[in-house]
């Protein structure tokens, strides 16, 4: 008798096991570990068999259920009674896994931006004349380091990685910043680079921005994910945090 | 005085690509008190309400914010050739963790779902729907993450104490049912 068996794909191991669960309409609170147990393996070899690489999260789940198995097959140590039920190690991940599932299912109910609802959007070219107005948006690392590699693939186009004797240190790079702002006040991260020739350079004043946003010496800001990410000063006049 | 107020900020909140909150429209109009500010929001709320119009003015992530109905999310839809917006399982499941339990570590985030979220986590930070709050003082100084205004406005919210609330949900669980385990415990000879 052949059977086809169709795999379904569990993002982990809680999954699996409550997938189990389901398929054998037990109760969660009264999981016959003995029959789970041997599905949840016989499921692992079948993963095994098609080749999927069995992620080690799927083996500790097994021990575990081994383990409980064994367990419940041991008479109690003691007559007080109170034991606690060896299934509670999967039982309580479980309730708290499929609750977070019954959030997550909730929180995709929602009326979700972009896919339900929608915003007016302000056209790029309205947003130019609004320059020098409050910031809008605060930008992550990630958008800085995008907007990092965009600057160097346009200056040094083609440019390879290579490491040599630093000829500009993070901090004289990062005086050399924080005197431009104190003199010019906000400038735009292209403007940063001009004075920059050669990728190490630019990579120097680059981890020199990092520092002076990681030291909340300078505040950066960009209105769209499209426009020009601005650098704003936010060291006190008498330069007191100055020297850095 | 009142209706002039009312149209301003309506003015305001029409030109704005982002929600609006009152303390910073009293910081463009600061003839006008912040509470008179918050009194016309929510009369302007309700009068859009009440329009029954294809859009209506929402409370999000601190602020007020025009937003289509959602049936109409199709035919606009249509004109920004776009389909919508779209989070997998997995990163639905990540975020609501975070959102309940932040700030919160990495390790915590997989215990709850049992996998490795390293993947997950990156693109939800790409995505603007996560931050990084700091790093907690335990060996390897691991990050703390949490949840960002972009994740109230895009799930709309009001605030993160929109959220609904967690313990009520789990108390249900666990109060009604939490005996039961006790009860088969002592009760499961057939079993052991």
């Amino acid at each position: 008798m052949e059977y086809e068996v169709k795999l379904e794909i569990f993002e982990g191991p809680l999954d699996l096991l409550l997938h189990l669960i389901h398929k054998n309409e037990v109760d969660i609170f009264d999981i016959p570990i003995a029959t789970v147990t041997d599905q949840y393996l016989e499921y692992l070899d079948m993963m095994r068999a098609l080749n999927i690489n069995v992620a080690g999260d799927f083996l500790m789940m097994a021990s575990t259920l081994v383990h409980i198995k064994s367990k419940m097959l041991l008479p109690g140590p003691t007559e007080e009674g109170e034991e606690e039920d060896p299934r509670v190690e999967i039982t309580l991940p479980l309730l708290e896994y499929m609750h977070f599932k019954e959030i997550a299912s909730e929180l995709s109910d929602r009326e979700l931006l972009d896919r339900d609802v929608f915003t007016r959007h302000v056209s790029p070219y309205l947003q130019d004349q609004f320059k020098g107005e409050d910031p809008q948006l605060d930008v992550s690392l990630f958008q800085l380091m995008d907007a990092f590699k965009r600057i160097v693939d346009e200056r040094l186009p083609g440019v390879r990685l290579k490491f040599q004797p630093h000829k500009w240190s993070v901090k004289e790079k990062t005086e050399l910043i924080v005197t431009r702002l104190k003199e010019r006040g906000p400038i735009f991260l292209n403007d940063l680079f001009e004075e920059d020739r050669i990728i190490s350079e630019f990579i120097v004043t680059f981890l020199a921005l990092l520092e002076l946003v990681h030291m909340g010496l300078i505040k950066v800001f960009q209105p769209t994910s499209q426009s020009d990410i601005r650098l704003i000063p936010s060291f006190d006049e008498n330069g007191g945090n100055g020297d850095v | 005085m009142s209706k002039s107020l009312k149209l301003i900020i309506e003015a305001l909140l029409f030109a704005s690509d982002r929600p609006l909150g009152a303390r910073e429209i009293h910081g463009l109009l600061s003839d006008d008190s912040l509470s008179s500010i918050n009194e016309t929001l929510k009369e302007l709320q309700a009068e859009y309400d009440s329009m029954g119009r294809s859009f209506t003015l929402k409370e999000i992530a601190q602020g007020y914010q025009f937003r289509t109905q959602a049936e109409y999310a199709p035919y606009v839809l249509r004109m920004l050739k776009t389909s919508p917006a779209r989070l997998s399982r997995a990163a639905l499941e990540t975020l609501a963790i975070i959102a309940y339990k932040q700030p919160i570590l990495r390790q915590e985030i997989e215990r709850l779902r049992g996998v490795d979220v390293g993947g997950i986590l990156r693109t939800l930070l790409e995505k603007n729907l996560l931050r990084i709050m700091g790093r907690r003082d335990l060996p390897g100084r691991p990050l703390i993450y949490g949840t960002t205004k972009k994740f109230l406005e895009v799930f709309d919210l009001k605030s993160l104490e929109s959220l609904p609330r967690l313990k009520e949900i789990k108390d249900l669980g666990s109060d009604e049912k939490g005996n039961e385990i006790t009860e088969e415990a002592g009760g499961s000879s057939e079993q052991s």
